[in-house]
């Protein structure tokens, strides 16, 4: 295996960091209001993704960032031959970004509800669209001599690519409901097992038919394993969804989307994106990438710094395990949380309690 | 317009929009780190209540420096194409970095910050937003060090095969004189912009009587760090330029306008005129100063830019070297009389201040206000001037601008592209001033204890 190979795979393993963890995140905007009836209620399932999505994200901004160092002309190729998709990416992640922060911050159910509007739209095309982005980098793209992308916006949206955008869009749904139905309780719960069991309904064929037909145009004897093994992996997950074991269906989306990933570098491999012009002007995983001394460079910083990353990301899914209840976000004003019993002297507690404690009510101002 | 001046475009207005919220995600991250250990040491209650105030003002202002990011880092490959595979190589590894090192634990610990108040012991916590600040400085550092390759590129070779730029040391292009300089610079420009956004902050809510007990504590912290971070902008970017001079000597020459080498050479505070060479109609020069600055000696030399121009095109070809000048050099004189000016103003405002007064007079509250916009305009027009007294350049002395663009995309796609930016961006700044303004109303209110656990949510939760 050569170093540039094993940034191929390393690639491959920030883009299955990216598909897994955002992924979810994507998932519950995507199902907020369907999961989520009242204002307190679509609170507790943007505040189940709080901490973590931003640090999700960084999962997307890495793999760019990556492929920069690793792959330049795969970089540049794939940026500016993608460029109108990339672009409504970009302004879905900004709006959705911002409108976590600012939806709670003014108290106007017209003002909530233009965000939660923004944060469904902001997931759904996003979800979409990277795999879209995926079934054409498998399929390949019209490249010329120079490794110039020579298609428009119409040579992305084949059916193929879009039935890939599908596949993403339902799974990604899918396993924001099972991560929904591990988060929450009582009715938040049960409605997130029941779009989760909907979702599917559409995620397990439209999934194993992208999954199909990868195979039989790109596929070969290892990743018709992974690919078989993905399916599998699905149908767990969607039992163990109905058999209310929430964990274990997680767990079995995480791995149906790693080794969807997998199949699809697998079916890639060795091109990084295949021209459908010529095949000899296809982008190589060893004509893209960097020169040696780069890709030594990153390896070393990689295999440094990616276990203490994952360390603490996993500390911080630790951190946030409990389950949330909705009546810890029914806040009635921005401001003011409804307080029964009508509670509100200022007197402070001795004994020096926790910041919690002392901040109390004051609450989601500005 | 031709794909190049659009591209041109959308990278200015993306990446100074960008540096709104950087300096203050930068500076202010520190400064609450400071508020928060101070509450951590003293258990003083007006000290949690500044952390949470300013908090939140970091937390509006962060939100959109966030996503504009995620613009900047596509976009090297969407419009830079060409650019992106001749310097992949080098450039591409600091940006890697700064993903895997720096944006990994920002955004990690400040969503543990946030979340975390009521779930992490308060040493733990104040932890976390220590790594924030670290993260956003670490960031800064990765990205100047990409960014001062281009201006003055370290460490690599041309490839004769390949003809793209490969790096030869790694630590030469992150040890890079530019880089260190380049860093220290924007560090205390972004301490600045903390320190005027405190200022003006606390000078709205002490105007009206509100919360004095908070705002006077940290109105004369931000005087104090506006005064020393705008003494240490000055002292790091007389650094920077004398680096500037040796390293792209045209840079220095368009930023005074200076046409022909002088020893001693004045340095040139206003002038009305053309500035392409021809007489001036009016202007004000110190005499010496420029020379001083440039070489530390009063008597030093200073190159004109005729003269650096006809060196270049016995180095590089043929060609025109010269960036628009007039750009170059009122941004220059703009950046550090703004800046010094809000430092005057940190100056002042500790005088009046003194021994716990509160000062009456309303121009006082006014000017504060004021200067608030000061170090955001100085930083803007910093990168206009760095960025355009390169050109032609975009890898200085390497790569032209012109060869930098991207091949296979078309005007129109640029233009629908800089059309949506522009337009997304200009709703986004008027809601985030609309919500921070919303917010320095609100004011530092006293915590009120809640009465039992169970109907507390967390702290800062969405
Ligand atoms: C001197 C500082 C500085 C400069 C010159 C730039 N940035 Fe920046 N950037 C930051 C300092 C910073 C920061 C302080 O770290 C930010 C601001 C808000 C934030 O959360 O982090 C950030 C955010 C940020 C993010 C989002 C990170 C996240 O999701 O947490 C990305 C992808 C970039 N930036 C990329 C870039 C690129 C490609 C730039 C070059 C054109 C650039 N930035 C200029
Ligand atoms: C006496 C005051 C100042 C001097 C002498 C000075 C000098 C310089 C110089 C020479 C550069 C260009 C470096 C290069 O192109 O290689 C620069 C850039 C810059 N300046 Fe200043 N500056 C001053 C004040 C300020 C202030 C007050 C701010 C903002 C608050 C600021 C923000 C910037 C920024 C953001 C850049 C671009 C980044 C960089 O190249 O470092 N400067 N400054
Ligand atoms: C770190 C990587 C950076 C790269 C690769 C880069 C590259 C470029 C390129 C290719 C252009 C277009 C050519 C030009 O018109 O000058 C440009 C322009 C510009 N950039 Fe940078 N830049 C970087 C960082 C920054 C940052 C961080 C800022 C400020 C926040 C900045 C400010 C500007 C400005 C103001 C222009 C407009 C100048 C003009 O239109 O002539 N740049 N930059």
């Amino acid at each position: 295996m050569t170093l540039a190979d094993f940034w191929f795979i390393l690639i491959a393993v920030l883009w299955i960091g990216y598909f897994v963890l955002e992924g979810f995140d994507f998932g519950v905007g995507i199902l907020l209001p369907v999961i989520g009836r009242s204002d307190a209620e679509r609170r507790t399932l943007i505040n189940a993704i709080g901490p973590v999505w931003d640090g999700n994200e960084v999962w997307l901004i890495t793999a760019g960032g990556a492929t920069f160092a690793a792959f330049p002309l795969w970089y540049a190729t794939m940026f500016s031959g993608f460029y109108l998709a990339l672009l409504i990416i970009l302004l879905a992640l900004i709006v959705r970004g911002v409108a976590f922060e600012f939806r709670s911050k003014v108290d106007d159910p017209r003002w909530r509800a233009r965000w939660d509007l923004a944060i469904v739209v902001g997931s759904a095309l996003p979800a979409l669209l990277w795999g879209v982005a995926f079934g054409n980098i498998v399929r390949g793209v019209p490249i010329n001599a120079d490794g110039v992308f020579t298609g428009n916006l119409l040579t992305l949206l084949n059916p193929y690519a879009l039935l890939g955008g599908l596949a993403t869009l339902t799974l990604f749904a899918l396993h924001g409901a099972v991560f929904l139905g591990l988060k929450t309780t009582g009715d938040l719960r049960d409605r997130s097992r029941a779009a989760g069991v909907r979702v599917a309904i559409a995620a397990v064929p439209i999934a194993a038919a992208f999954l199909l037909v990868s195979q039989v145009a790109h596929g070969n004897a290892w990743t018709d394993l992974t690919a078989a093994f993905a399916a599998a992996a699905l149908l767990a997950g969607v039992a163990m969804l109905l058999r209310k074991r929430e964990g274990l269906a997680f767990a079995g989306l995480a791995v149906t989307l790693l080794l969807a990933v997998v199949t699809l570098f697998g079916d890639l491999f060795p091109n990084v994106l295949p021209s459908t012009t010529d095949p000899a002007y296809s982008l190589t995983v060893a004509n893209a990438s960097s020169a040696h001394y780069t890709l030594v460079v990153m390896t070393w910083v990689a295999l440094i710094f990616t276990p203490v990353v994952l360390a603490y990301q996993a500390w911080t899914y630790w951190v946030f395990r409990k389950r949330l209840r909705v009546t810890d976000f029914s806040v009635s004003s921005a401001g003011a949380v409804i307080r029964p019993g009508g509670h509100g002297d200022s007197g402070q507690r001795p004994g020096g309690p926790s910041p919690a404690a002392r901040s109390g009510h004051r609450q989601a101002t500005s | 317009m031709s794909v190049l001046d659009l591209a041109r475009w959308q990278f200015a207005i993306t990446t100074v929009y960008h540096f709104i919220f950087v300096p203050l995600t930068i500076g202010l991250s520190l400064v609450v780190a400071c508020m928060q250990t101070a509450w951590f040491r003293t258990r003083n209650d007006v000290y949690l209540r500044m952390t949470k105030f300013f908090g939140k003002l970091f937390l509006i202002n962060m939100a959109v420096g966030v996503v504009t990011g995620i613009v900047q880092e596509f976009q090297f490959g969407m419009n830079w194409s060409q650019y992106s595979r001749f310097v992949g190589n080098i450039f591409g590894a600091p940006l890697a970095m700064e993903a895997l090192l720096a944006f990994f634990l920002e955004s990690t610990f400040i969503g543990l910050w946030v979340f975390g108040w009521d779930k992490l012991s308060p040493r733990l916590h104040l932890a976390t937003i220590w790594l924030t600040a670290i993260g956003t400085s670490l960031s800064a550092y990765f990205i100047l060090a990409a960014n001062s390759w281009m201006q003055h590129p370290v460490g690599y070779r041309i490839d004769p095969v390949t003809h793209r730029a490969v790096l030869t040391s790694i630590w030469a292009v992150l040890t890079n004189s530019t880089a260190i300089n380049a860093w220290t610079h924007v560090f205390f420009a972004a301490l600045l912009t903390a320190a005027v956004v405190m200022i003006g902050a606390s000078a709205w809510n002490l105007a009206r009587g509100k919360f004095t007990d908070v705002f006077r504590k940290s109105l004369r912290a931000g005087l104090a760090l506006a005064l020393g971070a705008g003494l240490a902008v000055a002292i790091t970017g007389d650094l920077q330029a004398r680096l500037m001079d040796s390293q792209q000597p045209m840079k220095m020459a368009a930023a005074e306008a200076l046409y022909n080498t002088a020893s001693p050479a004045p340095f040139s505070l206003i002038t009305i005129g053309a500035l392409n060479g021809d007489k001036e109609i009016w202007s004000v020069k110190v005499p010496y100063l420029l020379s001083l600055i440039a070489t530390m000696d009063p008597n030093g030399t200073v190159q004109g830019i005729n003269n650096v121009e006809k060196a270049y095109v016995k180095k590089y070809g043929p060609g025109d070297y010269k960036p628009y000048v007039p750009v170059v050099y009122w941004s220059f004189r703009l950046m550090v009389g703004l800046g010094l000016l809000a430092a005057l103003f940190g100056a002042i405002g500790l005088w009046l201040t003194r021994r716990r007064q509160i000062p009456r007079s309303r121009w006082f509250y006014r000017a504060a206000l004021g200067v608030v916009v000061l170090p955001y305009l100085a930083s803007a027009l910093g990168w206009i001037f760095t960025e355009m007294g390169r050109q032609p350049w975009t890898v200085f002395g390497v790569l032209t601008t012109s060869a930098s663009v991207s091949n296979g995309v078309t005007s129109s796609s640029v233009i629908i592209s800089m059309t949506a930016f522009t337009l997304v961006y200009a709703v986004l700044a008027a809601i985030a001033i609309r919500l921070a303004f919303a917010h320095i109303r609100n004011g530092a209110p006293e915590e009120v204890p809640a009465p039992s656990d169970s109907e507390r949510p967390p702290v800062f939760s969405y």
